[in-house]
């Protein structure tokens, strides 16, 4: 795999539920440090396209191919371990297990010991989160929760992070935390492909984005672009 | 270590140690009934380390526990003792590798469908020992003489006793730091979201498969301890309704805690025990199994979180109380 190659390169991705035939052949590539912008009002197949790069949703189509790796059949903890980490929609904590554990139970070595998210950089990360370390996941509040969940899926050491609506009824102050940090993840070099309500900072955060309408992309290119086209509001009935 | 921790450690602390001194107070009887109840104990915590750990509710628990009694009684020599050495072992691994079979195959399943796989596979066990001449038919077999370890013969009820003693603690112990490691809290996440388990990495079906193993294995020493205990073995100890009745155990003491198993057994066994009293019950005795049912209905309808949920549900009670009192001695104190 060529360095200029894109880590994640999804082909023609069409996806079931049931009989609904919800993704109607969709392309998504993401570059190595990238990060891509996923738009579209509710319903409209965001969820579920990343449900389905992730092997969640098994009734599918396409191909999906992971550094040069075809994992269009593969399943989720497959996935996971070529280096793609989630964050999922409404918190990804375990509640049953304290913080400390909820961040170290996925951790896996850095390649780069001077770049990887190590226990100890997760907690300089979200400092808040060193008072908590012997609570469980259940009493923590919601953006604590949230910082756990990020701070977990960055212990996976990825190379793409997958976030959905990762602010979504979060305190405004937490929210402008949880962007600074989406941020760090971006200058460490890692992918993201970010899922939001917020589409201005969406877009303000992303160098591609792409806006879904019925299981089709119907606008996509460099963020920029995308947020000065005027078909965006229509398209997000804002 | 939490004070929450910490009184949890004393309160089984304090279950080892007053088993360690019935037997030293206690009659022929109630050290026999106690014994039976250890075992039920380290039966409860099989299935504890399923439904409670892992979030699998396994219906076909029995099967475990009589396929580990059956093989001590079938391997045990017709006249003379058999040997604890080899006996045990062979039990759990009987026990552990049925399991595994049962697993590999119902663990590919969930929910409703796999709570009927498991009972299918448990009733499956149950028609070759009531149907074929393998585990002696309906009336089952015997275990004529009972085996040794070394010089302790498990023929007298006091070593019986403390063997089970010993066991139910080393079951107990090995539980407890299961599931602080790793792989246990690993069964944990599974028990709350395993697709999140997935996303993150970790192939979820060894895991499960594991789990399953090691409480088959578990069950399959209860089995054994519960076969030398009674010297006869017969098809109900892979029946659904002890199926069902170590489920129960677990849910009255509270499912999700070790100590919930334990409790729960021992509540089970003393309740069944109060209701076929006929110094207490006199007729009514014989329709024990109304009596307990009742209880335990009762037990579930109030008690939500189990018997280790009580001093919980007290405490929030009695704190319930003193704020309705403290507001209303402000409104008093207003009027005023």
């Amino acid at each position: 795999m060529a360095p200029t190659d894109p880590i994640l390169d999804a082909r023609n991705i069409h996806a079931w539920y049931g009989s609904s035939h919800v993704l109607h052949g969709i392309d998504l590539k993401i570059a190595r440090g990238e990060t891509v912008g996923l738009l579209g009002r509710n319903g409209m197949g965001k969820s579920t396209l990343i449900r389905t790069l992730l092997g969640h949703v098994t009734q599918r189509d396409g191909q999906i191919h992971l550094f040069g790796h075809d994992v269009s059949k593969s399943k989720p903890h497959e996935v996971a371990r070529r280096g793609v980490a989630y964050v999922p929609e409404g918190r990804g904590v375990f509640p049953n297990l304290t913080v400390r554990e909820n961040l170290i139970m996925a951790a896996r070595p850095s390649r780069e010991a001077s770049r990887g998210w190590s226990y100890e950089r997760v907690l300089e990360t979200f400092p808040r989160l060193t008072e908590r370390l012997t609570n469980l996941g259940s009493q923590l509040s919601g953006g604590e929760q949230q910082m756990v969940s990020i701070g977990r899926a960055l212990m996976t050491q990825p190379d793409l992070v997958i976030l959905d609506e990762a602010t979504e009824g979060l305190a405004p102050l937490i929210v402008n935390e949880i962007w600074n940090v989406i941020g760090d993840i971006r200058d460490s070099g890692i992918a993201t492909l970010i899922v939001d309500r917020d589409f201005r900072r969406v877009l303000e955060h992303s160098d591609n984005a792409l806006v879904l309408q019925k299981g089709l992309v119907e606008l996509a290119g460099p963020a920029s672009k995308v947020a000065d086209d005027p078909a965006l509001s229509g398209l997000l009935g804002v | 270590m939490t004070n929450n921790d910490t009184s949890k450690s004393v309160f089984v602390a304090a279950i080892f140690a007053a088993l360690a001194i019935y037997p030293f107070t206690g009659s022929e009887f109630g050290t026999d009934l106690v014994t039976t109840t250890m075992v039920f104990a380290i039966f409860a915590l099989s299935l504890e380390l399923l439904v409670g750990g892992t979030g699998l509710v396994c219906f076909g628990q029995a099967a475990f526990f009589g396929i580990g009694a059956y093989s001590a009684v079938l391997l045990s020599p017709q006249y003379d003792p058999g040997s604890v050495a080899i006996l045990l072992p062979a039990a759990v691994l009987t026990a552990a590798l049925y399991a595994l079979f049962v697993g590999a195959l119902s663990l590919r399943t969930k929910g409703v469908y796999f709570i009927m796989v498991t009972l299918a596979f448990a009733q499956m066990a149950y028609f070759v020992v009531h149907d074929t001449s393998l585990g002696g038919g309906t009336d089952g077999i015997y275990m004529t003489v009972k085996p040794t370890l070394g010089a302790i013969d498990l023929g007298d009820t006091q070593a019986l006793y403390w063997v089970t003693y010993v066991l139910l603690i080393a079951v107990f112990v090995f539980l407890a730091v299961l599931s602080r490691s790793r792989f246990g809290r690993a069964l944990a996440g599974i028990r709350v979201n395993e697709q999140r388990m997935r996303a993150t990495g970790f192939s979820t079906y060894p895991y499960k498969l594991a789990a399953f193993t090691i409480s088959g294995a578990i069950a399959g020493l209860g089995g054994f301890l519960f076969a030398v205990k009674d010297g006869a073995v017969n098809p109900e100890l892979m029946s659904w309704h002890l199926s069902g009745s170590v489920l129960v155990m677990i849910i009255l003491g509270g499912i999700g805690h070790l100590r919930g198993a334990l409790i729960g057994a021992f509540a089970f066994v003393l309740l069944e025990e109060l209701f076929k009293s006929e110094a207490i019950f006199g007729e009514f005795s014989k329709h024990w199994h109304l009596g307990l049912g009742m209880t335990i209905i009762a037990s579930v309808a109030l008690l939500p979180r189990g018997l280790v949920g009580l001093p919980g549900q007290w405490g929030q009670h009695l704190l319930g109380r003193a704020t309705r009192r403290a507001e209303d001695m402000e409104v008093q104190n207003a009027k005023a």
